[in-house]
């Protein structure tokens, strides 16, 4: 057919260009309408993660650059955004981390995968994110977020990843999390949003302020670290 | 495109409802009044994929059908109960009346969802479905009574082979009818219209259907398509007369209509 210059041309050009693979230019409009969207739509349908993942992205343009420049001003949190690592089931030594000792980073990471029956696999890549820094720094979030429930000690059921984003949600100052976290407990019964409000939920924000920033840590170069001991060194109280 | 309308099946109903705001119902219908087929006829919906046309007709069709009956039957007042029963059963046969719709998609998933709607619809006669490309049919000449397109000619690459296809395959008296997003020539409602497909459309499919990248592609397609009257000279090209078009809510979508003869 021939081609036609519509003025959508237009309105496309405006120097935007793809600054990583998978990244989709926004403007200010669709960045609104795409946050107010997907909030409805991941509230809706619980699993649609791919509507969380895009939340975060659309409303996370004060806390990235925050998290971002904690990072950098962090030995380890600088070497990360140097060398970018990645953790996903090609690069990890499953193997090896299975033979670590009982009560290690390493082994009880891959015992959660396990009990759980996740992987590390299933991580939306980011979209919207309008920088290329601050899409790692997401998808470092997100790839980490098992190894939260792992030092935390939480389960993936409902109950679990709500007081994660308890705990993301102090360390991260998303506003994903925070929603996640003050929305998450709807679809839950009574007698857990007891046991959530009188011991769970404190000891998350308890343990969110005292920690130190938990995406300042190699954790690749940590395996072999008791779990224990990481715990106490960022400040993260045992779990109730 | 193949690619755009795989992702794109599951959830296309859902989407055009959102995207349209359930307008396109309403052109549906529009197309399917002007059209006024009666029972007998032979319809090839082209690119007709979840069935939206081909459910239309047989409705359109019956209820002609049943208007038929019923001055029929009134006609016939003093027959006793056991002959008026006995026509019933004669004219059940035919609730259709031989009308049939063939839908012909290039898509295998789009035939599955229409099949499917169609099963839980309760539409079972009447009705065929048939994997083909709309610029080379496989169907044999002067076999149709009326065949349209709705929403579907703009995907196709060459649309000069669809409507030489069309004529051919259309019978001499026969209909072509095409219901297509066209031209707004109004300078503000243009903009508005630009505004919503842009900024609007896409977030609609990220977020109902997972996917933005088709739904940007769709409202491209839209821009790139030829207007009215640019569309009105490639169907007379194609051999067909007494072309004529009529735009439906300012032109953001128009009926197309053209006779072999």
């Amino acid at each position: 057919p021939r081609g036609r210059d519509g003025r959508g041309g237009e309105e496309e050009e405006e120097g935007w260009y793809q600054l990583y693979p998978g990244h989709i230019p926004t403007s200010p409009l669709q960045k609104a309408l795409l946050a107010a969207g997907s909030a409805v739509m991941a509230l809706y349908d619980p699993y649609r993660h791919d509507m969380v993942a895009v939340l975060g992205e659309t409303t996370g343009c004060l806390a990235l650059p925050n998290l971002r420049d904690k990072m950098k001003n962090h030995p380890e949190g600088y070497r990360i955004l140097q060398e970018r690592p990645r953790i996903r089931l090609s690069t990890l030594d499953m193997a090896r981390l299975q033979g670590l000792p009982d009560g290690s980073l390493g082994r009880e990471y891959v015992r959660f995968l396990e009990d759980n029956k996740v992987s590390p696999d299933t991580r939306m890549p980011p979209k919207f994110v309008d920088d290329e820094e601050l899409a790692y720094v997401i998808q470092r979030y997100r790839e980490v977020h098992d190894l939260m429930h792992t030092l935390l000690g939480m389960p993936t059921n409902m109950l679990g990843e709500v007081v994660v984003k308890w705990f993301e949600a102090i360390q991260t100052g998303l506003p994903m999390c925070v929603l996640g976290a003050a929305f998450g407990p709807v679809r839950l019964s009574t007698r857990k949003l007891q046991v959530l409000a009188t011991e769970l939920v404190p000891w998350a924000i308890r343990s969110g302020l005292n920690a130190s920033c938990v995406l300042n840590v190699y954790y690749e170069q940590r395996w072999e670290q008791p779990v224990e001991s990481l715990r106490a060194e960022l400040g993260i109280f045992p779990p109730p | 495109v193949y690619q755009v309308f795989e992702n794109v099946a599951k959830k296309y109903d859902v989407m055009n409802d959102s995207m349209t705001l359930g307008i396109h119902r309403v052109w549906k219908d529009i197309l399917m009044h002007k059209m006024n087929p009666c029972p007998g006829t032979l319809l090839l919906d082209v690119a007709g994929g979840t069935g939206d046309i081909a459910f239309r007709f047989i409705n359109y069709v019956r209820s002609v059908q049943q208007r038929q009956l019923q001055r029929k039957l009134q006609h016939h007042q003093n027959l006793s109960w056991q002959e008026i029963f006995e026509s019933y059963q004669k004219d059940k046969f035919n609730s259709l009346g031989d009308s049939q719709v063939v839908v012909c998609d290039i898509n295998r998933e789009m035939l599955k969802v229409g099949k499917q709607k169609a099963q839980h619809l309760g539409y079972s006669e009447g009705l065929s479905w048939v994997l083909g490309n709309a610029e080379e049919l496989p169907f044999d000449d002067d076999k149709f009574d009326v065949y349209t397109i709705a929403f579907g000619i703009r995907n196709v690459t060459r649309i000069d082979l669809a409507l030489q296809e069309a004529y051919r395959v259309l019978k001499p008296g026969g209909r072509f009818l095409c219901l297509e997003f066209s031209h707004v020539s109004n300078p503000l409602l243009s903009r508005l219209y630009d505004l919503y497909s842009f900024q609007v459309i896409p977030v609609l499919g990220e977020v109902i259907a997972g996917d933005w990248k088709s739904y940007q592609y769709l409202v491209e397609s839209i821009r790139q398509f030829p207007p009215q009257e640019e569309l009105k000279a490639m169907i007379e090209d194609a051999g067909f007369f007494k072309v004529d078009y009529e735009n439906l809510n300012f032109g953001i979508v128009a009926i197309h209509s053209g006779f072999k003869l």
